[in-house]
């Protein structure tokens, strides 16, 4: 993947899409020395200006995905930082957020450190760390979090495991109070959960271990009531359950400082994707009833889930190729995310256009201290350009993750991301 | 006379008539076991292998005898022995057995989902003897040819099955073989072993023993698995007897009529009372014959066996 670099580019004859007012509108974008110039109307092509013609097409601020695994360090042969930075980038990702689950996990400043200069060094999407909460992801010992913070970690989170002991949970909200980070919190009952399939009618007719829905909702709910009592900020990660968004709009009623995410396989498949036993679609949690399904649309039609995250989980063909049991959980995200949001979620009539790029543009920003989702004047740019009417395959041979590890394969996709700016560099796909 | 699947991975994929023809086809074996000579040369020259992932000496055996019945080479693998336990996975696993030129695998694992995976990667046919939670295919089939054999046809019988429902095998292929068969069927045991939306299986869900066993005509007891005794799924060993076993009480009150299944090995003691083995209607030992016959019946027709079945 190459970028051009453009020291004048005007975006000609596109729909400019601003998700912090809510709004669509015909308009041109001049980006010189990699700063937004003028949005105008029209806008005139002088000397020296390259023109990127975007008619029919929409122009965005850059998609960021709050949650990701990216496998390096550790698993190489899964996904590198730069493999994953690319592919991200290809789905429109232009910031993304890798969770500190690597091998060994991401608990000192060094490695956050490493991390971004992996990715300063790949040069395609920038990436932002999360820290562990606790030391070695055990669940025991605070992690240095205010030394990552200063070396550019945005969030903390054991992602991959709950943080079971409440006491432990208590002290790192409280902790993470003094650098103004989120706790991003991977709700799950340990002691309820016997196996990564979702407990109900198809974990029943197949036999398959499982896992309630409450075994999500009710550390969710332990955590916003530890968040409340603390004061301080919770994120939780990968909703996929009705009880836990029920949990959510109740926290935000009482104005508890919790936001929350979900990834689009859980709106857009459910339990019924495993009937031929397919490890593609074993995820954790679980792809869960319709009924939650849905519940998980309502929520992000109406705010109650922030954000949509990828939660891009690479695996190698040999990983995925045995029994259920034994595959690992994951799913890979980047490419296809856009794609079946637009399709779910704007084509369904779910949300506008616009709510559902602040879903994936502005909201994580916000949740993460980042600069905000500008298309304006004196801001960088950071755009991507979004082809609504395209309809493509994705198919494993275009696939720019190490891994192929997704039940889309195969599948049509609406609209699609059809080039980013980043600065002056300019990436098409 | 064929199936349509060149497997068999569950009752799942059967229609009525596929459980009628395996269920014929067995019938014709089992007056073959009856025989001074009880073998016949149907799948002569043919190779199975029984491959288990899980101890289990009474369904190993019955397979194995089944082949040897029909003139069919079977050779054993176990977990023990194998590489498995070096970190082989079943891909590996099966690819290597399949290099060695088996007509037929027949595999019990504890993963569910584990022999349609295999089915998906070899050439050979595929026969599941039990897949983790899942099925229990054979078990299902013997249950019925043995209750046919006492009762006739199962249509409109009514069949309670006892016990740990969500974790067996053997309760899943019944309750879709019964019902294909045209049974009712009921299921009991305590909430913490009855599965969600098992009534999907379009049977009648009770936690109580005695509020329905006075009104079936079979009674499908299940062996609760040692694990299970020391989770949290009942109490103790003697309040799971005195309110789902098959009590010498309870037994004095059923009607004379009613039969008595049980996959085996019992727990004497636990879900059935020592008294059931002197039962009449107790139809243990003649299930495990039945089961040879059964597994003849599908090895037969699966490996394409043809012709009349000479001795
Ligand atoms: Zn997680
Ligand atoms: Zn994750």
């Amino acid at each position: 993947m190459k970028a051009e670099t453009k020291d004048r580019l005007l975006l000609q004859g596109g729909s400019v899409v601003d998700p912090l007012k809510g709004s669509v509108r015909r308009a041109d974008v001049l980006v010189v020395g990699g700063r937004i110039e003028k949005v105008e109307a029209s806008i005139a092509a002088g000397a020296g200006t390259e023109v990127l013609d975007c008619r029919g097409k929409h122009i965005a601020p850059g998609l960021v995905d709050m949650h990701c695994h990216l496998r390096e360090p550790g698993r190489e042969d899964e996904e590198t930082i730069a493999s994953g930075t690319a592919a991200a980038l290809a789905g429109g990702f232009t910031r993304v957020c890798p969770m500190p689950n690597t091998e060994p996990a991401i608990d000192t400043e060094a490695q956050v450190r490493f991390e971004v200069r992996r990715a300063a060094e790949a040069g395609f999407a920038r990436l932002h760390p999360i820290g562990c909460c606790t030391k070695g992801r055990q669940g025991k010992e605070l992690a240095e979090i205010g030394s990552m913070v200063d070396a550019g970690a945005v969030a903390f989170s054991d992602d991959g495991s709950p943080i079971d002991d409440a006491q432990v949970m208590r002290r790192v909200l409280e902790y993470c109070k003094a650098f103004d980070v989120p706790v991003i919190s991977h709700c799950e009952v340990k002691e309820l959960v016997e196996g990564v399939a979702n407990e109900g009618r198809v974990s029943t007719k197949l036999g398959l271990k499982s896992g309630p829905d409450v075994a999500e909702s009710a550390q969710a709910a332990r955590d916003v009531l530890l968040a409340e009592f603390t004061r301080a900020r919770l994120h939780i990660a990968h909703v996929s359950a009705k009880s836990t968004v029920d949990v959510i709009r109740w926290a935000k009623a009482r104005s508890v400082q919790v936001t929350a995410e979900t990834c689009p396989h859980y709106f857009v498949l459910t339990e019924d994707a495993l009937t031929d036993f397919d490890t593609n679609c074993k995820v954790n949690p679980p792809l869960r009833a319709e009924a939650d399904r849905r519940a998980v649309i309502a929520g992000l039609a109406d705010g109650t889930i922030d954000a949509i995250a990828t939660d891009h989980a690479p695996h190698l063909k040999g990983e995925k190729e045995a029994e259920f049991d034994a595959a690992p959980p994951g799913i890979i995200g980047f490419e296809t995310a856009f794609s079946l949001g637009y399709e779910q979620l704007v084509l369904g009539r779910a949300l506008p256009l616009a709510d559902y790029i602040a879903r994936l543009a502005v909201a994580p920003r916000r949740i993460l201290n980042l600069p905000p989702a500008a298309v304006a004047p004196a801001s960088e740019a950071e755009l991507v350009v979004l082809d609504l009417k395209a309809e493509w395959k994705y198919a494993a041979d275009n696939v720019r993750s190490l891994s192929r590890n997704s039940p889309f394969l195969g599948r049509v996709m609406h609209g699609r991301v059809s080039a980013a700016l980043l600065g002056e560099k300019l990436f098409r796909f | 006379m064929k199936l349509r699947s060149r497997h068999l991975l569950g009752i799942e994929g059967l229609d009525r008539s596929e459980i009628l023809t395996i269920l014929d086809q067995a019938r014709t074996f089992r007056e073959v076991l009856d025989r001074p000579i009880p073998i016949v040369p149907a799948l002569r020259g043919r190779t199975v292998v029984n491959l288990f992932f899980e101890a289990s000496t009474r369904t190993s055996t019955s397979f194995g005898l089944a082949a040897s019945r029909l003139s069919c080479g079977c050779v054993n693998f176990s977990k023990a022995t194998s590489a498995v336990s070096k970190g082989e996975t079943l891909l590996d696993t099966a690819r290597n057995i399949e290099a060695m030129g088996v007509d037929g695998i027949i595999i019990r694992h504890q993963s569910p989902g584990a022999p349609h995976f295999l089915s998906r990667h070899v050439k050979a046919f595929v026969v599941n003897a039990g897949d983790g939670a899942h099925e229990h295919p054979t078990q299902a089939l013997l249950d019925a040819f043995t209750l046919r054999e006492k009762l006739g046809s199962l249509d409109g019988k009514r069949i309670l099955i006892v016990g740990d429902i969500a974790h067996s095998r053997v309760a899943r292929s019944n309750l879709l073989c019964f019902t294909k068969l045209g049974a009712e069927v009921a299921v009991c045991g305590p909430p913490t072993m009855i599965p969600p939306d098992v009534e999907e299986y379009g049977c009648e869900v009770f936690y109580r023993l005695d509020r329905i066993l006075n009104e079936v005509d079979v009674v499908n007891m299940l062996r609760v698995q040692q694990e299970r005794i020391t989770s949290s799924s009942f109490p103790t060993v003697r309040e799971y007897r005195a309110f789902y076993g098959l009590t010498a009480e309870r037994l004095r009150k059923l009607a004379p009529e009613v039969v008595v299944t049980h996959p085996g090995p019992v727990n004497w003691g636990v879900e059935m009372d020592f008294d059931v083995a002197d039962f009449s209607r107790a139809l243990v030992l003649p299930q495990v014959t039945n089961g040879v016959a059964v597994r003849m019946a599908v090895l037969f027709l699966l490996a394409g066996g043809e012709g009349e079945v000479r001795s």
